[in-house]
């Protein structure tokens, strides 16, 4: 099976897999949080939040990378500070292609879910609260439960979106081949070669089929919300 | 069974004070109705009983234990909602046993709660469904029972039939009813603008208008005896009449003149009320026609709706847009564009003040 690709195309595709899931699990509890504040709570600096969450959709993915090589990199004031107390590296390694994928990717994770608490009818909640439930009992009874579609639709768009990460990833981590180069990044390196054009056509039919597998698979998660929820 | 008193309850959202000061004492048992027309804080009031609203200001005690800051989970109570907020991903036997699961109770306890609530509300045959699969009044049904299976302290509702049609309206109204009877012990607190649904259901009825208590009393209190014009038109279907009138001191009794009307004499009136200008009310079903007693009213008749056992009939007066409504047994004969005379007993007519405050008589 491995055998029509090349082990550095095998391990640019790996290496995308493995970061795109990273991305995705570890910026789900944080994007389920800020999702429930967005759509729940009133607070002063809620429009700055938010804008600060889409702000990567809009920005040039490599004003994003470049922004986060300044605060992320080893002398940046945070990348400084995680080298310094806990040995962790995030510029031109596989975990700062993580994070980079996972912040292009956070706004359309939290709008998937935004959206469905936002479908959710608080009196759900305050029933809940008046039967006897605590808060986070709330929310793990009634409001995860209706959301949770939401919560993996909005995980495969944002895995899907980790997988195409192309701009802040090349210039936050570079792409180095083994390490760094990721998908996208091993097929813009292919096309710079002559004679890259028959690899270069097996990654794409791969980013192709991952695409599309993951769009199917949110239309028909979303299909499963409005059954779920609709008409009670 | 629980008391409840409120001391000087406000409620601000953001500079909008939307209830202003509520005092009241609810005692343990009591079916109380909080009525008033749409926008005049019954629900707010009683989200804050409930918990779900912070109290921007005065006392919230229940058993004498203050509750202002105690969340809705640690006060003991349950609450059914107007679109029924039954958990759409749940069974109908899941929405019944939730707030029994929270308390921990063993699993046999809890199906034997839930049946028993089942088969007082006949919703039995649909434990297996989802919420969706019911029909409006089967929802409501299962989402009172849900409340009664958490036995509270207080049971909370907020407009439960307002999203029902008028024929189960009606009988969960009667369900209702049973079902205080059945819990007499559990206080029980009932928000609607409906009046019918406050005579029929309350032992005592709370009337709010605009942030504030206008009259707390028994239903028949309340129709005897308002305490001023707003309670005297908002309770009794249809609505008191209140027509403006001239009132005369004569010795210890008094001689009222409604306008476009004749003078009426009240004995003993006097005592209470001066010389001046006046609201008098009475309402449809006080007046009769004239046969024996002096008239007070006449006019024209403009309308009759005829209801069976008894007919509306409205008579515009001579120097008046508003039509008098009177409320006349049904076997009468009343055509629309006849002369009628009507007159009224002296006892069951209602005098207000300039300000709209029911005088004494
Ligand atoms: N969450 C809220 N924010 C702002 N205003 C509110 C809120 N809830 C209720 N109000 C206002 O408080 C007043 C009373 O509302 P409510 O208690 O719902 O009235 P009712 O139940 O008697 O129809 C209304 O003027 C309403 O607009
Ligand atoms: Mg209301």
């Amino acid at each position: 099976m491995t055998d029509w690709l090349t082990p550095e195309e095998w391990q640019a595709v790996a290496l995308s897999l493995r970061v795109s899931l990273v991305a995705t699990l570890f910026s789900l509890p944080l994007g389920i949080f800020v999702a429930y504040a967005l759509a729940r709570w009133r607070f002063p600096g809620h429009g700055l939040l938010n804008g600060l969450v889409h702000l990567p959709l809009v920005l040039p993915p490599v004003v994003t990378g470049y922004l986060l090589l300044l605060t992320f990199g080893r002398t940046g004031w945070i990348g400084g500070f995680l080298d310094g107390w806990f040995g962790l590296v995030f510029a031109f390694r596989w975990t700062g292609a993580a994070l980079a994928a996972a912040i292009m990717a956070f706004p359309l994770m939290v709008r998937a879910i935004r959206l469905t608490i936002e479908a959710v009818d608080p009196k759900l909640e305050a029933a809940a609260s008046t039967l006897g439930a605590s808060r986070p009992w709330v929310f793990a009874t009634i409001t995860l439960p209706l959301i949770l579609p939401g919560i993996l639709a909005g995980s495969v768009l944002a895995f899907a979106k980790a997988m195409g990460e192309f701009g802040a990833t090349i210039t936050f981590v570079s792409s180095i081949p083994g390490q760094t180069q990721t998908m996208p990044s091993a097929i813009y390196a292919l096309l710079q070669v002559p004679g890259g054009e028959a690899a270069v056509g097996r990654l794409v039919v791969i980013a192709v089929v991952i695409a599309m597998g993951a769009l199917l698979l949110s239309e028909w998660i979303g299909r499963m919300v409005a059954r779920r929820v609709g008409g009670a | 069974m629980a008391e409840l008193k409120l001391t000087d309850i406000r409620k601000s959202f953001g500079s909008l004070e939307v209830l202003h000061g509520i005092d009241l004492e609810i005692r343990g048992g009591e079916f109380v109705v909080f009525v008033g027309p749409s926008g005049c804080g019954k629900s707010t009031l009683l989200r804050l009983i409930a918990g779900l609203e912070d109290i921007s200001g005065g006392t919230l005690e229940f058993d004498g234990q203050v509750v202002n800051h105690k969340s809705p989970a640690e006060r003991g109570i349950a609450m059914v909602f107007q679109s029924y907020a039954l958990y759409p991903h749940m069974t109908v036997y899941d929405n019944m046993a939730f707030g029994m699961k929270l308390g921990g109770g063993g699993k046999a306890e809890i199906e034997k709660r839930v049946r028993q609530a089942a088969e007082i509300l006949q919703i039995t045959p649909y434990l297996d469904r989802l919420p969706k699969q019911l029909s409006g009044g089967q929802r409501q049904r299962v989402a009172i029972g849900r409340a009664i299976v958490r036995d509270p302290r207080v049971f909370l509702f907020d407009e439960p039939l307002s999203n029902l049609d008028a024929a189960l309206r009606v009988q969960t109204r009667i369900e209702i009813a049973r079902l205080k009877e059945r819990m007499a012990d559990t206080t029980m607190i009932y928000v609607t603008h409906d009046q019918v649904e406050a005579m029929t259901l309350a032992d005592r009825i709370v009337v709010l208008r605009a942030g504030y208590v206008e009259q707390v009393g028994t239903p028949m209190e309340l129709y005897h005896t308002p305490a001023n014009l707003f309670v005297a038109q908002f309770i009794g279907s249809p609505s008191m009449n209140i027509v403006a009138a001239r009132a005369t001191r004569d010795g210890e009794a008094l001689v009222v003149e409604p306008e476009g009307g004749r003078r009426m004499y009240l004995p003993g009136a006097g005592k209470v009320v001066g010389d001046g200008p006046i609201q008098f009310g009475v309402r449809p079903e006080d007046l009769t026609i004239s046969g024996e007693g002096q008239p007070v009213f006449e006019g024209l008749v403009t309308l009759v709706e005829r209801l069976g056992e008894s007919q509306l009939v409205y008579v515009e007066r001579p120097g008046s847009d508003e039509p008098l409504v009177a409320k006349l047994p049904g076997h009468l004969e009343v055509e629309r564009g006849a002369r009628i005379e009507l007159s009224a007993n002296p006892d069951v007519v209602r005098l207000f003040d300039a300000d709209g405050k029911a005088v004494a008589l």
